[in-house]
């Protein structure tokens, strides 16, 4: 048994941590690190997974011992691999903020408690649906996953929140029922859900039953994965969550989605038909999404229309079904994931130091918070794809695979592409000119957290339960021994509250993932590479799941058929 | 061996029905649709089981290709607790949303109506670039030495606008400030022409 035979841990691990910090709800130090030491553990053995099918092949588990076409398999290659691996890491990084966000609040008035076995639940389901050899299956992670961010979502349940929520249930449970059609009739069609099974038989199939079941499954996920005339519900559901939630959801969920239309895409439906329609969409989620981006002001809202446009550019290099395409595509995802998560995580910062997170009512932070400014501004130029970084060869790949397919419309894709990232450019420089480099005094109604300078005893900023170190402040006006002291105290204080160590911690390791994966886009191409040609191929695949002396149908796949 | 008519014009009414309520503005009956869906679905499933009238439970006499299949149903079963979770949290959203705004209604989201009212003028970003935007407003000097045409006509940056403003009302000469000093206009109107012998530069810029 080599070690790929432990994946299911990875899905079993994080559930059975949301168990003990469920159990553990009024120990709030234990809870943390039993959640934090589980989803290490469990990061730890997908390193392993990964290096287990860095070089290729791919294994299947199969569930309680049932043979593959009629029980349950989890699948790992290098594609579902690389998504764990950069999923996990992402989701400990927001663990471990969000754990020092409560650290820092004090857990009174946030129902903390929920939050562990809730996140990690929703990790579970990500495993899951990413391991997921089996179609029905796959719906259950994405409903594991979906029922544990309506928790996160409407955490505390206040007014906006709820109202978020309500737009988001819906949406989600409507394309959930969406995919729950699509299996049954699948199902009818074919009378199997597993993946590999359904790969041969779908294919037997004629073409009328196939393209309405594969635009089904499309429609499905293009609602998770927010592909443009299925993405309105986003941008209203996601900037009302806690901070580390939006983050949470911003790299993972719409990512799942993306993960399930490959899928769809290159296993269950080879071939070009539906690339145009695919283009299409994906030329409008880029222009449109980040249109509306240029419209927002308020950064969390900004970054959720940066969110739905890059969607395009994945869904790009998926329509093009080459392997240049489809391996540019699998390395903007993980890109993305990284990107996305850490710019939510500073926006959750800037929050806290300027008191807003509306770009009118912040200024001056590149002064009041160097370390700030830096940890934003790498995320941001990494999003536009500025050239040292991996956006841009993300970027760059799949303009490189629209060039060599040379049809008008890849063409227009190029343009559109080039021109996206130039506006997400624009946007992110606005929000950096207003929030980190005008003066705090040009600000429309500035909070004061903002406008008290750094290094001065501020009283208003100072939480209003310290009385000590208020006091302390005050006094040391007076004397100058004392002020010394007093306004040492207050502003180390004022650091640990407003820009506490454990959440600028994890943001500065997201960050600098963001920028290992540029350093490592090498090797990181090559498993790419190596994941859209046996994708493509899906000998690989069905070999793993069916066994050896299955004949994979060759029809339609561009690399020349099975083994 | 016979289609089951009832059962699929069940689905097709609740499928029907369940569309028309989700499209409504009321929360309650958003939940009853996405139920009638969900419930439209679990008989859509059951439908992919084979025939009515298969055999469903083992035994010896059946052949093998007389048994009704049993995966639909438990698909069905999956589908049900699911279903079942989504909605008991729904209720509760649908509850709380009454606690808090008194209505059952969807409502509107505040961010983007008050995104949508936003002029597409911004002041920050739209306004007109000045002519001349350094430090020093000597260049621009209107011909009778009065008018300050650095921000153009009729537009002033409201910050430096205000302080030529200032400058002019205080005493009873006329000063135009030059970086961070002020000088009579009449000076700086006498620098302004070319060759004018008085003028030394300073390093800062105007004369002496």
């Amino acid at each position: 048994m080599n070690i790929a035979s432990l994946a299911p841990l990875a899905v079993v691990l994080p559930i059975l941590g949301a168990a003990l910090t469920f159990l553990l709800i009024r120990h709030s130090r234990a809870q943390r690190a039993v959640s934090i030491g589980l989803l290490s553990l469990t990061l730890l053995l997908e390193c392993f997974l990964m290096a287990a099918v860095w070089d290729g092949g791919t294994v299947a588990v199969s569930i309680g011992g049932w043979i593959p076409p009629w029980g349950i398999v989890l699948v790992v290659d290098q594609f579902s691999s690389l998504m764990l691996v950069v999923s996990s890491a992402v989701s400990l990084a927001v663990l471990v903020y969000a754990t020092g966000q409560g650290m820092a609040d004090g857990d009174k008035d946030a129902p903390v408690s929920i939050f562990h076995p809730t996140y990690l639940i929703l990790v579970a389901g990500v495993s899951n649906a990413f391991l997921s050899g089996d179609l029905f299956n796959l719906y259950v992670g994405f409903e594991i996953l979906l029922t544990a961010s309506y928790v996160l979502m409407t955490l505390g349940g206040t007014g906006p929140r709820i109202r978020a929520g309500v737009t988001y249930v819906v949406v989600s449970v409507v394309s959930s029922v969406l995919f729950l059609i699509s299996i049954a009739m699948v199902y009818g069609a074919t009378g199997t859900v597993n993946m590999a099974d359904l790969a041969i038989k779908l294919g037997e199939l004629d073409q009328g039953t196939k393209t309405l079941l594969h635009v089904m499954l499309l429609v499905a996920f293009g609602i998770k994965a927010a592909v443009f005339p299925l993405s309105f519900w986003l941008p209203d559901s996601y900037p009302t969550a806690p901070a580390p939630v939006t983050a949470v959801f911003a790299g993972l969920l719409t990512k799942v989605g993306v993960y399930a239309m490959v899928r769809t895409e290159t296993l269950l439906f080879p071939g070009d038909t539906l690339n145009t329609p695919l283009m299409i969409a994906a030329l409008l989620t880029m222009v449109v999404g980040i249109l509306g981006a240029l419209a927002q002001s308020d950064i969390k809202r900004l970054l959720s229309f940066t969110l739905v446009s890059h969607i395009g550019y994945m869904v790009f290099g998926l329509a093009m079904s080459s392997v240049v395409g489809l391996a540019a595509a699998i390395f903007y995802v993980a890109h993305h994931i990284t990107i996305q998560t850490s710019l939510f995580l500073v926006t959750g910062l800037i929050e806290r130091r300027g008191g807003s997170s509306s770009v009118d009512r912040l200024g001056g932070l590149a002064k009041i918070s160097p370390l700030l400014a830096l940890l934003f501004f790498i995320p941001g130029m990494n999003l536009a794809g500025i050239p040292p970084f991996s956006g841009f060869l993300g970027k760059v790949g799949l303009l490189q695979a629209g060039v060599e397919l040379g049809t008008p419309l890849a063409y227009a894709l190029v343009i559109g592409g080039v021109v996206t990232s130039l506006l997400t450019l624009l946007a992110v420089a606005r929000v950096w000119n207003r929030a980190f480099w005008r003066r705090p005094a040009d600000a429309e109604h500035p909070d004061p957290v903002l406008l008290a300078a750094p290094g001065q005893p501020v009283e208003e900023e100072v939480l209003d339960d310290e009385p000590v170190a208020d006091g302390a402040g005050r006094t040391g006006l007076a004397t100058p021994v004392l002020s010394r002291a007093g306004s040492g105290g207050s502003s180390t204080l004022v650091r640990s509250t407003l820009m506490p160590r454990t959440m600028v911690g994890p943001t500065a390791g997201l960050v600098v993932l963001g920028m290992a994966l540029t350093v490592f886009a090498g090797p990181l191409f090559g498993l790419s590479d190596r994941a859209a040609a046996d994708m493509l191929d899906r000998g690989p695949y069905i070999h793993a799941v069916l066994g050896e002396d299955v004949t994979v149908p060759g029809a339609g796949a561009p690399a020349g058929g099975g083994k | 061996m016979s289609i089951n008519l009832a059962l699929l014009l069940v689905m097709g009414a609740l499928y029907a029905c369940g569309i028309y309520l989700i499209l409504e503005r009321s929360l309650t009956r958003v939940l009853l649709g996405l139920m009638l869906l969900a419930n439209a679905t679990n008989l859509l499933i059951l439908a992919t089981g084979g025939y009515s009238g298969l055999a469903p439970l083992f035994s010896k006499d059946t052949a093998a290709g007389d048994y009704n299949d049993p995966l639909p149903q438990a698909l069905i079963l999956t589908s049900i607790v699911i279903s079942f979770a989504v909605t008991a949290f729904m209720l509760g959203i649908i509850y709380r949303t009454w606690v808090l705004a008194r209505e059952d209604e969807i409502q509107d989201d505040v961010e983007d109506l008050r995104v949508a009212e936003t002029p597409s003028f911004d002041a920050e970003d739209d306004a007109e670039i000045p002519a001349e935007t350094s430090e020093f407003p000597l260049t621009m000097l209107g011909g009778d030495g009065q008018d300050i045409s650095d921000h153009g006509p009729g537009s002033g940056d409201g910050d430096s606008g205000t302080r030529e403003a200032g400058a002019r009302a205080h005493g009873g000469t006329d000063t135009v400030v030059a970086g961070d000093r002020e000088m009579p206009t009449e000076h700086a109107a006498e620098e302004e022409k070319p060759g004018s012998p008085n003028v030394k530069p300073s390093p800062e810029g105007g004369g002496q």
